[in-house]
């Protein structure tokens, strides 16, 4: 039955991943991208982590997509003119990413032994746990960065008077 | 029955290198950005899969981290492609060479 849902939930991404990427029309990567991170949260409630699979809805499907999906509309960008690759960086550009996925897979299937081992389950209250005891200072940090991207992002999208 | 990792951390992989082809290959600001994402999601399955394989919640937390620092650059990635397409009419990648000698 898990297995089922994994095998459903990895085609899905992979082919909406491929639409993501490929695709000519900005809205069309953006939305089917949508898709792909679902599918990953899919993939972490397999994986017994409850939290992350709705962190991940949350932040990347509920957040950054539709600030990606603002910028588009935003922006209103011509459909890039000259976004086909050239000869040389086609050629390359699939070696060099064929290259990565072939070594992660071949690296994967090798030198991972055995199965999933008895879990600890990652629930909100266990991550958290860890998040504000081990992690406090990298916590706290991440808070400060995000305080600074925003006002970064401000800064530079703003207008000069 | 549970998934075996190795099942996890494969798909991992084809999606980063499907990421790894977007960057490389579109010439479009956004197109960039999007790849660099889907890489990041990549590498946070492998993370939670490893977590789960030793039992083990700090990669979890790792996750959690990566995702705040993902939100983070996209943020500022899209201001500057904001910030770009204002002084230049256009997110091509390959027009920004005004510091190329």
């Amino acid at each position: 039955m898990e297995l089922a849902v994994f095998f459903a939930a990895a085609v899905v991404a992979v082919a909406t991943g491929v639409v993501a990427v490929a695709h000519r029309n900005p809205v069309v990567n953006v939305m089917s991208l949508v898709v792909t991170f679902f599918c990953v949260a899919v993939c972490y409630a397999l994986l017994a982590a409850p939290f992350l699979a709705a962190a991940q809805i949350l932040v990347y499907a509920g957040a950054i997509l539709v600030l990606f999906l603002f910028v588009v509309m935003l922006l209103n960008a011509p459909l890039a003119e000259s976004d086909q690759p050239r000869k040389l960086q086609r050629i390359f550009g699939l070696a060099a990413a064929a290259l990565v996925g072939l070594g992660g897979a071949a690296l994967a299937v090798v030198a991972i032994p055995g199965a999933g081992e008895p879990v600890a389950e990652g629930t909100a209250a266990a991550i958290g746990r860890l998040l504000v005891g081990p992690h406090l200072l990298a916590f706290e940090l991440v808070s400060v960065l995000l305080l600074a991207a925003l006002v970064g992002a401000m800064v530079l999208v703003k207008r000069k008077a | 029955m549970s998934v075996p990792t190795t099942h996890f951390v494969t798909l991992a992989a084809v999606l980063f290198a499907v990421g790894a082809g977007g960057v490389l290959l579109r010439r479009s600001g956004i197109s960039t950005l999007l790849g660099i994402e889907l890489m990041l999601n990549a590498v946070n399955l492998t993370l939670v899969a490893f977590a789960r394989q030793h039992g083990d919640l700090h990669g979890q937390v790792f996750v959690f981290f990566i995702m705040a620092v993902a939100a983070a650059e996209v943020a500022v990635g899209l201001a500057l492609l904001v910030a770009i397409f204002r002084h230049q009419q256009s997110i091509d990648v390959d027009r920004l060479n005004v510091l190329r000698w």
